[in-house]
């Protein structure tokens, strides 16, 4: 009797031991910063601040930095992924919607999930995914037939697969999603085909709908009449950047993207709620909490789409974004009030800012058939590639571009999933060549600490490490650290690929590694 | 008995061959569902307007990127199919995107991009039946008193210092041509964005010092944050770390000289154009 009890329990304990091993409980997110050997969610934790708390490379070896392994897709396109770390193994995501496994050690391929795309697919701006989200013993891809699917974290096989929207009307997903307690939220892209945006909340074991939230309020719900006429059914308002969650009030702040048409206001006056709009939303119930839109009525593309940042400072709550449109914005995240909005690039869109302190646009730069020269350019002075906080140097670092084009409107009729963004951009003769540069900010007004220069813009995100680093790269195939504080480069490896990515970092068998996506390869770098 | 079943089958198959091959339409990329059809043509400026125009310029005519795509003959083939394979699939070696590659822009339907191609029709302009000058004359020019050939190749034969100019001649317009002499830094290679680094050479004057006090001038052939290539004007190229030189100094002021009157007439100018021209269109 005694044997089989001890059976029994022996038995319960090695069930628990199984069915534990691996798996990524909620908590396990939530309290991401206990186990700095992983990454568990896109922005390495819930905040978003794309800081990793290893400092085993730090800024007195870092000089000695070597590559460990590379791993190659084959696959042409951008290569967007940010990847996610867990006990080991990496898990990415790979152009034209393939995600795979790999031994995080040595990077070989544990699986390889490639999905078969319809042939009518048109996405924006590339066949790009930009990472998976990770909650027991699952993995989360949104792919670009706007479908969600689920995969089995040890074997890459579909779980489920859930169609949220029709694709061929010009819905689609690019980002990572976020797994929020048991459900996974997505918000969708498409603001170049005149979609209704929306932000979708999935369940995690049976890809069954939570909720949806529509970034553009139909008839009868607060913020419709920002709208002219029938205009907020082709409003666009999308939300293809992975967004923040704060476990303390159970709310996500989730950044949207451009009214559509991008660049011709005509035929949809109003505010555009909520196009380029932080969002402040109830996790459980997607109900609105508060919004603080960035530009209003926009007609310049000054898409939201990147992502924020919680930071607390002098008691405050703060949300912090540097915004595509050129301006750092600092928000109340416990009522949406802007505390400030100063730029931190090159701006001539906006000369001045309303009672709220919102910069709002100038009458000379409203786009015309014919064109304006407007800063930033059609890029904007920042896009979706991760900013990070870094709370040991209280610093805010963000990709920034410094770029002007010509904005034209180009009227075109809505038809389904044909582009519908009403503009042309064109390269201005009076504009200066383009360059980029990596800039240091205060985070609680956007000050310029200090700039590290970049000969031309590039797309790559910005780590942080508690080694007092900063990890990015550029558009000519460098990967570069630099000391955080002083924003001196340390050391840098040609790729030989342009960088389209925002760097991560990990630790296996207590050794510390920084991984970054370039050309159409991981790479991974460690000490000697 | 199994026979006549064999044989039913193989007559079901046969229809369901026939039916298939009458009613699957096979998207044809070789030949233009709307050619000379001024609706479609309207449509394609549209499409071409907000996808092609950041680099061809608006009207097709070229820009600082893109060639002028006036000339009904084109480097990369001139054809329907050459056309839709081009916008499709990209030209590899080129700065010429694949279509919805461009990070810009939405791809294109085959129906849109057939437009685009009806469009381009359009507005072809023929070769003149006269050339615009003396090719022989403008031949001995470039490798004769122009001196164009000291930095200039054209065919494997001339300098490397400055752009080759095999297909110049059909890639710009005539206006563009006379304006690079005239004021050679006026539009230097503009400055290359995302898709097309890898073709990043802009022509820029580029002024190092070493740290011996030695100075190197020349046109940079590439650059990164943390190194330079720069090629002098004897054509010896130095490859440089930015951190072990005393100090680099970049001008958008172009290192070819200022082709004025003086230096060049209308007429010698119109003969060289002619040259290219003739060269380009071989």
């Amino acid at each position: 009797m005694t044997r089989v009890k001890h059976c029994a329990l022996v038995l319960i304990v090695v069930i628990a031991a199984v069915g534990s091993y691996g798996q990524v409980a909620f908590e396990r997110i939530v309290n991401a910063a206990k186990e700095p050997q992983n990454w568990l969610t896109y922005s390495g934790d819930y905040a978003g601040r794309h800081f990793s708390p290893l400092d085993q490379i730090n800024t007195t070896n870092a000089r000695s930095l070597v590559a460990k392994w590379v791993y190659q897709t084959a696959a042409t396109g951008k290569f967007e992924t940010t990847p996610l770390v867990v006990d080991g193994i990496l898990y990415a995501t790979g152009q034209d919607d393939r995600a795979f496994a790999l031994d995080a050690r040595t990077g070989r391929p544990i699986w390889l999930y490639q999905r078969q795309l319809p042939y009518d697919i048109r996405p924006c701006c590339g066949r790009v995914n930009r990472g998976l989200a990770i909650l027991g013993d699952k993995v989360f891809m949104a792919t670009l037939d706007a479908h969600v699917i689920a995969l089995d974290a040890k074997t890459g096989n579909l779980i489920w697969d859930i169609s949220a929207v029709d694709y061929k009307n010009g819905y689609s997903f690019t980002l990572a999603p976020l797994a929020v307690k048991n459900f996974i939220v997505v918000g969708i892209s498409g603001g170049e085909y005149g979609i209704r945006g929306f932000i979708d909340a999935y369940d995690a074991d049976t890809g069954k709908r939570k909720w949806r939230f529509y970034t553009v309020p139909g008839p009868g719900e607060p913020g419709h009449d920002s709208w002219e006429g029938e205009s907020w059914k082709i409003g666009g308002a999308p939300a293809w950047i992975t967004g923040v969650y704060d476990p303390a009030t159970n709310q996500l702040f989730w950044p949207t993207g451009n009214p559509s048409p991008s660049n011709r206001g005509e035929g949809r006056a109003g505010d555009n709620l909520y196009s380029n709009t932080l969002l402040a939303l109830d996790a459980d119930a997607g109900k609105l909490n508060w919004h603080f839109q960035f530009t209003k009525h926009d007609e310049h593309d000054w898409d939201a789409t990147q992502v924020p940042i919680m930071i607390d400072s002098g008691g405050k709550h703060l949300i912090a974004q540097a915004n595509r449109n050129g301006f750092f914005y600092v928000v109340d995240r416990t009522n949406g009030k802007l505390l400030s909005a100063n730029s931190y690039a090159k701006t001539t869109w906006s000369g001045g800012k309303d009672a709220e302190g919102r910069p709002v646009a100038n009458k000379e730069s409203s786009p015309t058939p014919e064109g304006r020269t407007v800063c930033p350019g059609a890029i904007g002075s920042t896009n979706w590639m991760s900013p990070t906080f870094d709370s040991q140097t209280g610093l805010f670092y963000v990709t920034a571009r410094e770029e002007c084009d010509i904005f034209s409107t180009a009227p075109q009729p809505y038809e389904a999933g044909h582009a519908y963004y009403g503009s042309a951009y064109f390269p201005s003769d009076k504009a200066e060549p383009y360059w980029g540069a990596l800039r240091a900010l205060d985070p609680t007004d956007g000050q310029l600490k200090w700039e590290f220069r970049h000969i031309s813009p590039t797309y790559s995100g910005v780590l942080s490490t508690a080694g007092g680093l900063l990890f990015t790269g550029d558009a000519e195939g460098n990967f570069i650290a630099l000391d955080a504080a002083s924003g001196k480069p340390l050391w840098h490896f040609q790729m030989g690929g342009a960088v389209y990515a925002s760097p991560m970092a990990f630790a296996v068998d207590g050794k510390e590694y920084v991984a970054i996506a370039a050309g159409s390869s991981l790479y991974t770098f460690g000490l000697p | 008995m199994r026979r006549m079943q064999a044989l039913r089958l193989r007559t079901l198959e046969l229809a369901v061959l026939l039916v298939l091959l009458t009613s699957v339409k096979v998207p044809a990329a070789d030949r233009n569902p709307f050619s000379g059809d001024p609706k479609a043509a309207k449509a394609g400026e549209f499409e071409f307007r907000i996808n092609c125009a950041f680099c061809h310029g608006l009207g097709a005519r070229g820009a600082g990127r893109g060639p002028d795509l006036t000339h009904a003959q084109k480097r990369h083939g001139s054809s329907d199919a050459d056309l839709f394979q081009n916008i499709s699939s990209g030209i590899p070696g080129t700065a010429m995107p694949a279509n919805g590659t461009n990070g810009q822009g939405v791809g294109m339907t085959d129906e849109e991009i057939w437009q685009i191609i009806t469009y381009l029709r359009s507005i072809e302009v023929k070769a003149p039946s006269q050339p615009i000058g003396n090719a022989i004359h403008g031949k001995q020019l470039f490798y004769g008193d122009a001196n164009c050939s000291l930095c200039h190749m054209v065919e494997g034969k001339g300098g490397r210092v400055g752009p080759e100019l095999t297909g110049v001649g059909t890639a710009r317009t005539v206006e563009a041509l006379i304006e690079s002499a005239r004021n050679p830094s006026q539009k230097l290679a503009w400055g290359l964005t995302e898709p097309t680094k890898e073709f990043a050479q802009e022509y820029e004057t580029v002024t190092v010092v070493m740290p011996d006090g030695r100075q190197i001038k020349g046109v940079a052939l590439n650059e990164d944050n943390f190194s330079l290539q720069v090629m002098d004007t004897n054509e010896k190229i130095h490859l440089l770390e930015k951190d072990k030189v005393s100090s680099i100094k970049k001008s958008r002021e172009s290192l070819m000289p200022v082709y004025d009157n003086t230096l060049l007439s209308d007429e010698d100018l119109r003969d060289i154009i002619a040259y290219l021209q003739s060269v380009g269109s071989k």
